[in-house]
Parts: structure tokens; sequence; C-alpha cells
């Protein structure tokens, strides 16, 4: 228990990920599901930094880096169509966008 | 000792934090609980021993993204709840840690059954921001750019869906509508 | 001679499908000329097929093309003109063109006309391939071929319930007897290993005598249904819906003579199984009887004669089975040209009655219809055995045969039944010819028929007549083949005491005969008694049929149908439509356009191909822990 492992690290991100997994299935409002993908992504890098740490291997660090990168762009493209449906449509709500329905 | 204390700790406080952000009703509340749950990952990074990834996780997280979100949340009539009535929790729930047990065991159990080699070791003798520089700009270089170009292109895409007249969309408009709006536009 | 062989198998064909071609189209002369000439090539081609046997020629055999070949399976389609089939050939050829040439006459008025003629010559074609075959496959053809276009012609009249029902019961009860035959062939192919006749007969004489049985019991119940030999008789009664040419045709001179054929075709197998051949003949001469006794009171022309038939098929069975197969043969022959000839004369009295078949409504045709009068009455005498008529010579042996092979009951039952066929013949032509005019009540204007209906029919008549005449020749040609055992009653006494006898017993029938319908009442008192309802009911057999075989049948097809049918393969393919239906239905709300709906299936989705994933990458690790463990359990 007291010596922390690769283990704890993997629990912990698997944990965290399910949380993240959770708000996305839950959330209706948009901008609150964006914050659970946060979360998803989070996680993961968790797990990136703890391997690459115990394994002395620098790719899992760098691979964390570029998805940081992936998580600011989807948040900079996201909330930009998000203020465009807001705008023409009054709301974010999840269950209002059915275009989609058949 | 004092890792294991921090680890406990910081695990404890982030997962707090994440429940807040994915429960709460007040968004308010789940942005600030997600702030504060990124900057807690931070400490993990810390921990690890990647100082570099901590400082990014910092600066970007707490410093851009959120900033984004909070500008993003002005928009918004965020004061008024979004009712969300689930079917069943249950269910939810039991996917959503079934998915994520698969995922770790997926990825996790070659490693912990087979002694890979590091591809990138460790350099002896620096920093980590120093080793990251150099496996950055040597191996991941084209990634590295790629990265760039893709956040250029998403701040482009920011700057227009959230410009002016940006809720006009010429496809969905009548031939009507477009004149009318050409003829604004000229009047001005 | 190969040329003539072709061409007497292939005229009728030709016949039929110049016919066909005009099958939908109005009466033409031509559908009927053009066959009928085209017979009348192929009867010629027979002759000289005939008289090349007749100066000592060997064998005509040919083999045209390989049918089946594969393994050890070898089926040509081959022909062969040897003494026997050479015989059947003349009395086909010799019939279907008379026929052929009286149905132009017959069916003049008839809206089928070319279809007839396409169906009639077709009906020859396949009567050709059935005795021209080499092998047991090719007479199988042959047999289904005549078989299919009895029933076309029975059911000529298709717009008639009865026809259509008359054909389709001759259609089955002959399917009844081929699936025997059928296991007989079987069972020939399977301890021989060929169908050819010479070598498949070769192949016999090393063989167990219970093997050898079956196939002849095998082969005999086609024989039967083709026929008509009882139980599957009431088929051909019934089989007189169709044109009378065609009764006479088929019914009476070629068809039905298929399964005597077969025996003798087959002689060398059932010499090898006196025992069977011992239960043929008792067989033929009960339906020789039975029948006979049927027709004494029918009321029905057209069945007496079917009747008739049916007892006669008796006849030659009997002789078949007691191994005396030239016998058998001679008096198909026989029996085939006064059988047909009475059958076209009873078709000219039908044409005057406008389709009457009651001869008690008739009488008295003898002044209108002197030709058919004359045909019929001599063609009677032949069917009856008198000296010197085809019938004569052809019956008397038969009885003779069954008197040297000290069969004495089989003997006195054919005695008694030549008796009863003298009777119901001249019961015919008594209450159809002589008496008084009955038919003036219905108000119907007899006529005689064409003259050159007329004219066809002759010689068959001059062939029932002289048929007698060429006993020794016939007899030294076909024991070629057969096993020649002359039979001779030892002591002069005995013969001439037998013949006389027998001569006289017919006599004295056929007088009985005239004095009992000259004038011809009805006769309640007799028909009142239970031996007579008996007979006029057919012994209640197609009563029995009815009740105990089709009824059941009927029941159990219906439970088939509602419980079966409908409840398990129905159902199934209902079910999985309906399955299909509503899984669509029910999977409908997965696509209801809700992202919040969307998401979790698509976490859903996910977590199940990553379960597969985890499954199979288990499984590649384990592979060989896997194996060894199913090993363990035996798989």
């Amino acid at each position: 228990m007291i010596e922390i492992g690769l283990t704890h690290y993997l629990v912990l991100s698997t944990i965290l990920f399910a949380i993240g997994l959770f708000g996305v299935m839950r959330r209706k409002n948009l901008l609150l599901l964006f914050f659970a993908t946060e979360i998803l992504l989070n996680s993961v890098n968790i797990a990136f930094a703890a391997i690459s740490h115990y394994y002395g291997d620098l790719t899992g660090q760098l691979f964390a880096f570029f998805v940081i990168a992936i998580a600011a762009s989807e948040v900079a493209v996201g909330l930009g169509l998000l203020i465009v449906w807001h705008k023409r449509h009054g709301n974010i709500n999840l269950d209002k966008m059915s275009t989609m329905r058949g | 000792m004092f890792e294991a204390i921090a680890f406990y700790l910081f695990a404890f406080l982030t997962i707090a934090m994440f429940y807040i952000t994915v429960t709460t009703s007040q968004a308010l509340y789940a942005i600030t609980a997600l702030a504060a749950g990124m900057i807690f990952i931070s400490a993990f990074f810390f921990i690890l021993g990647a100082d570099f990834l901590g400082a990014i996780q910092i600066v970007v997280y707490s410093g851009a993204v959120m900033a984004l979100y909070a500008f993003g949340m002005m928009f918004f009539d965020t004061t008024r709840d979004v009712k969300e009535k689930q079917g069943n929790k249950a269910i939810i729930l039991g996917l959503s840690i079934l998915a994520a047990i698969l995922i770790v065991v997926i990825f996790a159990v070659p490693m912990v059954s087979n002694n890979i080699t590091a591809l990138y070791p460790m350099v002896a003798g620096a920093g980590n921001t120093q080793e990251i520089g150099m496996v950055l700009f040597t191996k991941y270089l084209v990634p590295f750019e790629v990265a760039a170009v893709m956040l250029l292109v998403a701040m482009i895409s920011g700057i227009v869906l959230a410009g002016k007249k940006m809720d006009l969309s010429l496809t969905l408009m009548s031939d009507e509508e477009i004149e009318a709006e050409k003829n604004e536009k000229v009047r001005s | 001679m190969e040329l003539y062989l072709y061409l007497a198998l292939f005229s009728p064909l030709a016949g039929s499908l110049f016919a066909a071609l005009f099958g939908a189209s109005p009466k033409t002369i031509v559908a009927g000329v053009v066959p009928s000439v085209l017979l009348f090539v192929s009867f010629v081609s027979s002759t000289i097929l005939l008289l090349h046997i007749l100066s000592g020629g060997d064998a005509v055999h040919v083999e045209m093309m390989t049918w089946m070949a594969t393994g050890n399976l070898y089926i040509p389609f081959g022909f062969v003109v040897d003494q026997v089939s050479v015989t059947m050939m003349m009395v086909v050829t010799i019939v279907s063109t008379i026929v052929h040439v009286y149905s132009i006459g017959y069916m003049d008025h008839d809206k089928g006309f070319n279809r007839f003629f396409s169906y009639l010559s077709a009906f020859v074609f396949s009567m050709m391939v059935l005795v021209m075959s080499d092998n047991f496959a090719g007479l199988f053809i042959g047999w289904e071929g005549v078989g299919l276009c009895s029933w076309l012609l029975i059911g000529f009249w298709y717009e008639k319930e009865s026809a259509t029902w008359a054909a389709n019961e001759a259609f089955i009860m002959n399917r009844i007897a081929d699936l025997g035959m059928l296991i007989g062939i079987f069972l020939v192919y399977w301890n021989t290993g060929t169908l050819q006749y010479d070598k498949a007969f070769a192949e016999m004489q090393h063989l167990d005598t219970a093997i050898l049985a079956w196939m002849g019991i095998f082969l005999f119940i086609g024989a039967m249904g083709k026929s008509a030999q009882f139980p599957l008789h009431t088929w051909l009664a019934d089989a007189m819906e169709g044109p009378t040419p065609v009764s006479a045709l088929i019914h009476a001179a070629t068809m039905v003579t298929a399964g005597v054929y077969l025996v003798v075709r087959a002689n060398p197998l059932y010499d090898l199984i006196p025992h069977v051949g011992l239960f043929i003949a008792s067989l033929g001469a009960f339906v020789a009887l039975f029948a006979a006794s049927m027709a004494l009171v029918n009321r029905d022309m057209k069945r007496i004669i079917a009747y008739s038939t049916l007892s006669q098929l008796g006849y030659m069975f009997v002789a078949a089975g007691l191994g005396a197969y030239w016998v058998a043969l001679f008096h198909l022959m026989a029996h085939a040209f006064f059988k047909a000839l009475l059958f076209l004369g009873a078709g000219n009295v039908m044409h005057a009655m406008h389709n009457e078949l009651d001869p008690f409504k008739m009488g008295g045709l003898r002044k209108v219809m002197k030709g058919t009068f004359i045909m019929m009455t001599l063609a009677s005498v032949a069917l009856a055995g008198i000296y010197p008529l085809a019938g004569f010579w052809s019956k008397d042996l038969i009885l003779e045969v069954a008197m040297i092979e000290h069969h004495y009951i089989i003997y006195s039952v054919l005695l008694f039944t030549a008796g009863l066929t003298a009777f119901y013949s001249f019961r015919l032509v008594a209450l159809v010819f002589h008496g008084e005019e009955r038919y003036k009540l219905f108000g119907v204007h007899p006529h005689e028929a064409y003259k050159f209906m007329l004219i066809a029919m002759s010689p068959l008549l001059i062939l029932a007549i002289i048929a007698g005449a060429f006993k020794m020749t016939y007899f030294e040609m076909v024991t070629q083949v057969l096993p020649a055992t002359e039979y001779h009653i030892h002591s002069a006494l005995t013969y001439w005491i037998m013949t006389i006898g027998t001569q006289l017993f017919v006599i004295l029938a056929i007088a009985y005969a005239y004095k009992k319908y000259q004038v011809a009442k009805e006769d309640p008192a007799m028909e009142k008694r239970l031996c007579y309802k008996i007979l006029i009911n057919q012994y209640y057999i197609p009563y029995f049929y009815e009740e105990y075989l089709v009824k059941p049948y009927r029941e159990l097809s219906t439970i088939f149908w509602k419980q079966v049918d409908m409840k398990i393969v129905d159902a199934t393919v209902d079910g999985i439509a309906k399955t299909i239906y509503a899984t669509g239905e029910k999977t409908r709300e997965m696509q209801s356009g809700n992202l919040s709906t969307m998401l979790k299936w698509m976490v859903a989705g996910t977590v199940g191909l990553l379960s597969l994933a985890v499954v199979f990458g288990l499984a590649a690790r384990y592979s060989d822990e896997i194996k060894v463990f199913l090993s363990g359990l035996g798989v």
C-alpha cells in the first residue's frame, strides 16, 4: 500500500475514466458534456505519464503532450460550434438536437 | 512514504472534484471543480517526475481551456438548470466502469506481462524538460509541427465560428434572404 | 438395317412434334395425315426389320449414344431389334397406324384434333422406346412415357370432371406400381452391376434364388400396374373416359400389354424362379375370372370391353407365369388385333349413337351399320376363341399349357372364363346389333361411320381372322430367343376331347347369350340378387379404395396440412419474418435521433467490441492450452 506502483496509477486512471464516461452519458447540457470529455482525456494522460515513468520511456509523456494539444483544439472548435448553435437555437440542450431524427 | 501520502491525497481530491463536475447541476460548480481537478492532476505529473507535462497541464488546462470555457459560459444562460432525467443509472454506471476496465486491461496487460524495453529512454543527468525537448525535436518533430498546424486551424475555426454573423448559414437560407443580407451590407 | 431401326423408332416422334406445331390452332387435317403417314413409314420399317429377322438375320443392336456414364454406372441409349421386340414393334405399328387413320375420322368434329394426334404419336414413340430398348433404364423411360401419354389421353377431354379423375387415377395407380418396378431395377443393378438385358440375365444365373425372387416380384409389381392386374386394376375400366381410339390403342392393344412384355423380356429371370411364376399364373387366372365376371353385368359398352381386356391380360400372365413365354406373346399379338377391332367398332357405335354407352338403349343396329356389325361380330368370335379365328389358336394354347403343366385348377378356371368371355361378348353383340330398335325411343338417328374408317379397320379384321395361320412361322422365329417348349397333348384323344369340348362350351355360351339378350328386357328379379349387385359394383373394390384408402389418406393429408404444414413449416417461415420485423420495430427506437441515447449506444458498442478483443486476445494467447484442454475433453 505504501509503495506506489504502476498499478495504483492505472486504477486511478480507470476510476477517472469511468467517471468521465459516466458524465458523457449522463450530461444533457452540451457544455457540461465537454467537461466530461476533458476528464476522459486527462485520465488517459495520467496513465501515459505513469507508464512513461515506470518504464523509463519518454514516449508516454510525449503522447500525453499531444493529447493536451488535441484537447485544446477540440475545446476551441467545440466551443465555437456551441456558440453558433446557441445563437441559432437559443439552447444547448442535447435532447433538443434532433435534426438527425429519421 | 511521502509519495504515497501525496498520491492518495491527490487521488482522492481528483476523484472528488471530477465527481462533482459530472454530477452537479450548477454549471458554475462544475467548471470550478473541473479547474481544480486539472490542477490536482498536474500534481501526479510532478510526482511522476514529468515536470514539463505538469507545467503544460496547468498552463493549457487551467489557463487556456478553462478560460475558454469560462468565456463560453458567458454566452449561455448557464444559471438555468438543464433537467437531466435519466433512464437507468445503473446501466450507465455499469457501462462506464466496464468500458474503463476493459480499456485498461487491454493496454496494461501486455505491459505487465512482457518486459518491454524503452524506445526513448530517459537521458541520464538531464532535466525532464531537456529530455522532452531532445526527443520532441528529433523523433517527434513532424507530429509536433502537425499539432501546431492543427492548433492554428482550431484557432481560426474558433474565431470564424464564434465571429459576427456566423449564425447565418448561406446554405440554409433562401435566395431572398441572401439578397436582403447583401443589400444590408451595401447600405452599411 | 440400322436406318430402318431409327426410322421405325423416330418417325412417330417426328409425327408427334409435327402435330404439336399445330397444337394451339384449330383443326387442320394435315396434323392428322402427316403423323399417320409417318407411322406408316414406321410400320414399313418394322416390316422390313421383321423380314430381315425372319430370313435368319441377326438381331439388330445399336447403341445410339451414351446416356449416363458415371463411375461403374454405364447406361447407353441402346436399342435392339430381336425376335421378341420385332413382334411387339409389328403389333404396335400396325395397330397404331390403323388407329391413327381411324382417328382422323373419329375425331373429325373434336376441337382438340391436332393435340390428339400429337399425344397419340408421342405415345407410339414411347411405346417403341419401351419395346426396343436393350436395357432396363431405356425400358423404364418408355414405361413412364407411355404412362404420361396415357394420362394425357385419358384426360383428353379435360373439361369433363370424370375424365380428369380417371386420368389421375390411372396415373397414380401406375406410380404405385412404378415404385415396385424401380425397386426391381435397382435390385437388378445392385446385384448384377449392369442394366443391359443380356449381361444382367447372364449374371443372374449365378445369383441366390431369394434375391432373384425379390427382383422378379418387384418387376412384376411394375407389370401389375401397367397391365392392370388385381389389385391395381380399377384404373383400366375408368380409363374408358378417354376417346375410343385411345382405348383401342393404349388400353387394349399396346400399353397394357407392356407388363406381359416385361415378363416375357425377363424370361431368363422368371425361369430361375418358378414359384414366382406360379404366383403370376395364379394371379392371372384369378384376374381372368374376376374381370370376366364383372363384364357379365356391366351396362357400359366400353367398360365391358375393358374388362374383357383385363381378363385376356390375365390369360397372358398365366402363360407367361407358366413359362410359356412365346404363347403369352402370341396371345398378346392376336388379342391386340381383335381387341383393337372391337374397340374401334364400339367407337363407331358410339358415334352413331351420339356417345350413348348403354347397350340396353341400342339394339337392332345391324341394319344401319352393316360393316361395323360384321367386324364386331367377327372380333367377338375371335375373342371367344372359335375355330379358325385368332383367338382359338392363342387362347386354346394357353389352356393346353395349363393342362400340360398339370395346373388343373388354373385350367378349369380358364376354361370357365372362356365360357364367360363368349357369353359377355355376345351379350354385347346381341344387345347392340340385334333385337328391336330401342334407340328410337331416344330420338337417335344412327349412321354408319365414314367409309375410310371402315377400310382402315379392315386390316385388323383380316389379321383377327388369319393370325392363327402364322402360328408355326411365329413359333420358329420367337423361339430363337425364348424357351422353345412345344406344348402337345400326348394323347390325341385327350387333345380332341379338350378342343371340341372347349368349342362346344363356348358355342353354348354364345347361344345362351343370344337367347337371353335377343329380346333385351330389364330383369328386375336378377338385379335384386346379391351377386348381381356385387358384380355391377365391381366387387365393391372402388368403394373399398375410396372408403379405406382415399378417405383416410385425405384425412391424414388434412392433418398434415393443418398441423404440420401450417403450424410448423409455415409458422417457422412466418416466425422468421416476424422476428426480423419485430427486431426492426424494436430497434427503431435506437434511431431516435437523440444524441444522448446515441452516445449510450456508442459506449455499449465499444464495450461489446472491447470484450470481443479481450476474448480473442486471450484465445490467441492461450491457443495451445485451449487445444490441450479440448483434446482432453475428447473433441
